[in-house]
C-alpha cells in the first residue's frame, strides 16, 4: 500500500494556521464568499423582510417546504467551518463577522458574494421570482451598500425564462450586480432553448451566467440512481458541471450568443481536460449530428468558461497539477475561491501551493476576476 | 472497411469485441414455448437501449455490415476483420444485450439464459481463442446470481457484463448476492457503455443529442467507481475486479484527485474506507483502451497515462465493429515504452482475466 498524500498533510499543513496575513503578497479577489445558505425555517431566512408582500404569507405559511433534491447530511451543520459561526444568524449571514473573519484577514481586495437561496429550484415559479426579488433586495441594503469590497451575483428563477429576465431588466443595471445566479443541478440541460432567453438579457446587461455547486435536479445527482452518502452527492457535483459543459457547447449556444460568458463556481476544475479532448474525440466522428458548429468543442471552451479554483485539486506529485494547468490552457480563465463559509474552505495561503509560477498565480488570485468583473 | 485496419503486427489481447445478436429471432431457440408465444402475439422485438443508433459513425466501422444482419452479428467476417489481421490471442466479447432494458425480470432473466447459451454454441465452441461475457439481469442481482450459477463454470465466460447507466449504482449492497456468485466462480465484472435505464442520463436532465449523451456517459461511469469503493462493494468482496469497458480513460486521474480530496474531508462517513480512493482503482480497477479521447498533441496523452500512476490499468481493445480510431497508426498512445506497450496489449489483461 502506497503511503498516502494524507500522511505528508499532517506535517504540512498547520492544524491553526497562523496567518500573517498574505504571506505571498498577491491581491486576493475571492470569487465565492456565500452570505445565504444553509436553512432553518421560513420565518428564519435572512431575506424574509424583503419578501414582496403578496408573498410573504405564502411564504409563511406553506411555501417554506422544499422540494429535497439531497438527503444525505452534509457533514456538519450549514456545511460551515466550526469557527465561522457568527454571534447571531447562520454562518456567513453576519456582514460584520465575516469582514472580520474573511476580508480583512486575508486583506482581501473584492469578495463576490453568492447566494445559495432556493429561488431557482421552486416549482412554483412565481414564488420563486419572489425569493429571488426578496435576496437581491437584501443584498442591496445589507451587504452592497455597506461595503465597496463587495459585489453580488444576482439571484434569478432560472427555470422560468420570462421571470428571469424581468429580475434581470429590474436590476441588471445596479453596479453591485456582476453576474446572475444559477445552480449547477437545473431542471434540463441548460444549453436547452427554454433559457435562452435569459442568455440573451444577460449578454445586453453584460452580465456572466455565475453557476455554482449545487441545486435540485429532475433526477438522481448521478446517471444510475441515488448516492446513499455525502462524499458521492458533493463529490458528484463535478459531474453536474461537466454535463452543463457539453450541453452548452453541443447546442451551439456560443454560436448564438457569441458574447455570453459563463463562470462556473465550485465545481473543481480537474474534469476540465479530459472533458475537452473527449468532445474533441466524439465531435471529429459525429460532427453530422450537431452541424451548427464551427470550431472544436474545446475552443469554445477555453473562450466562453471561467473557473472558479475551490476544491481545488490535489494529486499527490504537484508535476501532474503543473501537467493539468499546461494542458487546459486557461490560465487566463481561472480564478480563486475560498467557499467562505463552508467546510471545505480553500485557504488562501495554501490552496494554490502547486502552482510554482508567480505570475500565473497571481492571474488567478486576482487578476482574471478584476478583469472579468471589471473590478478596479 | 478501410484497408489500413490491419493490427500493430505483434499479438493483442483484444478486450472490447462486440459480438451482437442479430435479432430476437436467433434466441428463439432458446427459449420456453411460453415465452415464445409471448414474443409471437406481443410482437416484442427484444431489448431496445438504443445506445448505438444504427446509422451513427461510431456504431459501426465501414464495411462492417455482414450481408445478413447488423455489424459484429457475424463470427467469420469478425474473424476475418479483427481477430486474424490483428493477430489477437485472446478476443473478450461483449455482448451489449441489454436485458436490463426489460421491464418483465421474468423475462429479462430468459433471454440473457438464451443469449448465453447462444454465445456458447455459435462463438465459444466455434473458437478457442474468444472469451466471452455473461449476460445477466442485473435489475434484479437474485435472478442474476442465479444465472451466474448456471454458466459461472463454463470455461468460456470470463467476466459478467453490466450496462453503465444502471437503476441503481453498483456499489450498493442490494447486488450483494451477484458479487458474491461471480467471486465465488472467479468471475471479473465488465461495466460497459451505454444500457438504458430509464433514468436522465446526467445530473441535470435529458441531453438533446446522442453526442451529448456519449460525452456524458464517462460521468457515469465516474458515478459507478465512486459508488462501488464509497458504499463498500470492494470492503465487502475484497476479490472484485472490475474492467470499465469503452467509457475511456483520460478521466480517471483527475477523477482519483478529486475523489482522494473528498475522502481526506469526508472519510468519516464511511469508515470502511480505509485507504485513499485512488488506491482501490489501482487495485481493483482496469480500463480499456478505445476509445483514447486523445488531443492532438500525443505527449499530453501520455503524461495523462502518467497520471494514472499505475502501468497495470490499461488493456488493450478495438472495439469492434465501433469506431473510434481507422488503423494501427491511431490504435495505441504513440511513443510508450515497449514494456508498458506490452502490458498494455497482453499482458495486463492476462493478468486480470488470468488467462
Amino acid at each position: 500500500m502506497a503511503t498516502t498524500i494524507y500522511d505528508q498533510d499532517v506535517q504540512n499543513y498547520p492544524v491553526h494556521p497562523e496567518h500573517p496575513a498574505n504571506p505571498d503578497q498577491l491581491s486576493i479577489i475571492d470569487c465565492d464568499i456565500h452570505n445565504v445558505d444553509g436553512y432553518q425555517s421560513p420565518a428564519t431566512e435572512v431575506w424574509v423582510d424583503y419578501m414582496p408582500s403578496a408573498w410573504k404569507d405564502y411564504h409563511l405559511s406553506i411555501a417554506g417546504r422544499r422540494r429535497s433534491g439531497s438527503n444525505c447530511p452534509r457533514a456538519v451543520p450549514f456545511a460551515a467551518r466550526n469557527d465561522a459561526f457568527p454571534p447571531e444568524g447562520p454562518p456567513g449571514s453576519h456582514l460584520g463577522f465575516m469582514q472580520e473573519q474573511l476580508l480583512d484577514t486575508w486583506e482581501m481586495d473584492y469578495g463576490i458574494l453568492n447566494p445559495l437561496s432556493p429561488a431557482g429550484g421552486q416549482q412554483n415559479l412565481e414564488y420563486g421570482a419572489a425569493i429571488a426579488q426578496a435576496v437581491n433586495e437584501w443584498q442591496i441594503a445589507e451587504w452592497l451598500e455597506k461595503d465597496e469590497r463587495l459585489r453580488a451575483s444576482l439571484t434569478v428563477a432560472y427555470e422560468d425564462a420570462d421571470l428571469a429576465v424581468a429580475e434581470i431588466e429590474r436590476l441588471g443595471d445596479h453596479p453591485g450586480f456582476v453576474q446572475l445566479m444559477f445552480m449547477a443541478r437545473t431542471m434540463e440541460p441548460l444549453g436547452r432553448r427554454k433559457y435562452w432567453k435569459i442568455y440573451e438579457a444577460a449578454v445586453d446587461y453584460d452580465l456572466p451566467i455565475g453557476i455554482h455547486f449545487g441545486g435540485t435536479g429532475i433526477g438522481p445527482i448521478t446517471g444510475a440512481g441515488k448516492a446513499a452518502h455525502y462524499i458521492q452527492d458533493h463529490g458528484g457535483m463535478p459531474m453536474a458541471f461537466q454535463a452543463q459543459v457539453t450541453s452548452y457547447v453541443y447546442e451551439g449556444v456560443f454560436e448564438r450568443f457569441p458574447d455570453l460568458k459563463i463562470v462556473l463556481i465550485e465545481g473543481g476544475f480537474g474534469w476540465v481536460v479530459p472533458l475537452m479532448w473527449r468532445m474533441d474525440s466524439w465531435y471529429r466522428k459525429l460532427k453530422m449530428e450537431v452541424p451548427y458548429l464551427k470550431r472544436l468543442p474545446s475552443e469554445y471552451i477555453r473562450d466562453h468558461f471561467w473557473l472558479t479554483t475551490q476544491p481545488v485539486e490535489e494529486p499527490s506529485n504537484p508535476a501532474h497539477f503543473e501537467q493539468m494547468l499546461a494542458h487546459m490552457d486557461m490560465d487566463d480563465k481561472l480564478m480563486f475561491a475560498t467557499d467562505y463559509p463552508h467546510w471545505d474552505f480553500d485557504s488562501p495561503d495554501q490552496a494554490l501551493r502547486n502552482i510554482s509560477d508567480r505570475k500565473v498565480k497571481k492571474q488567478i488570485m486576482a487578476e482574471n476576476a478584476r478583469e472579468l468583473y471589471d473590478l478596479d | 472497411m478501410t484497408a489500413d485496419f490491419t493490427g500493430l503486427g505483434r499479438a493483442v489481447i483484444d478486450c472490447d469485441i462486440h459480438n451482437v445478436v442479430t435479432s430476437l429471432e436467433t434466441l428463439v431457440p432458446y427459449l420456453e414455448d411460453h415465452w415464445v408465444a409471448y414474443i409471437r402475439e406481443s410482437h416484442f422485438r427484444g431489448p431496445g437501449a438504443n445506445d448505438y443508433p444504427g446509422g451513427a459513425p461510431t456504431s459501426a466501422r465501414k464495411g462492417t455490415r455482414p450481408a445478413n444482419g447488423p455489424p459484429g452479428s457475424d463470427l467469420e467476417l469478425t474473424q476475418k476483420q479483427v481477430i486474424d489481421p490483428w493477430n489477437v490471442e485472446v478476443g473478450i466479447l461483449t455482448c451489449g444485450y441489454w436485458v436490463q432494458s426489460v421491464h418483465n425480470e421474468d423475462l429479462a432473466a430468459s433471454l440473457a439464459t438464451a443469449v448465453n447459451q447462444w454465445q456458447i454454441d455459435h462463438w465459444l465452441e466455434k473458437d478457442a481463442r474468444l472469451r466471452a461475457s455473461l449476460v445477466v439481469p442485473s435489475q434484479n442481482p437474485i435472478l442474476a446470481a442465479r444465472e451466474i450459477e448456471r454458466f459461472g463454470d463454463h470455461p468460456g465466460f470470463v467476466q459478467v457484463i453490466l450496462p453503465v447507466r444502471s437503476y441503481s449504482l453498483y456499489g450498493k449492497s442490494e447486488y450483494n448476492p451477484m458479487y458474491a456468485a461471480a467471486v465465488k466462480h472467479d468471475l471479473a465484472i465488465g461495466i460497459h457503455f451505454g444500457g438504458a435505464s430509464s433514468l436522465p442520463p446526467t445530473p441535470v436532465g435529458w441531453p438533446s443529442t446522442y453526442i451529448e449523451e456519449c460525452a456524458d456517459m464517462a460521468q457515469i461511469f465516474q458515478a459507478q467507481v465512486l459508488s462501488l469503493i464509497s458504499e463498500g462493494a470492494f470492503a465487502r468482496f475484497p476479490k472484485l475486479r472490475v474492467v470499465l469497458i469503452e467509457s475511456g480513460f483520460v478521466w480517471m486521474p483527475a477523477w482519483m484527485w478529486r475523489m482522494d480530496k473528498e475522502w481526506k474531508g469526508l472519510r468519516r462517513d464511511t469508515p470502511w474506507v480505509v485507504r485513499p480512493p485512488s488506491d482501490y482503482v489501482r487495485e481493483h480497477i482496469r480500463i480499456t483502451l478505445q476509445p483514447m479521447d486523445s488531443p492532438i498533441n500525443s505527449e499530453h496523452l501520455l503524461q495523462m497515462i502518467g497520471q494514472l500512476d499505475s502501468d497495470e490499468i490499461l488493456m488493450f481493445s478495438t472495439d469492434y465493429p465501433h469506431w473510434h480510431f481507422d488503423g494501427p497508426d491511431d490504435a495505441i498512445p504513440k511513443g510508450l515504452s515497449d514494456s508498458l506497450l506490452e502490458k498494455i496489449l497482453r499482458e495486463n489483461a492476462r493478468a486480470f482475466y488470468g488467462l
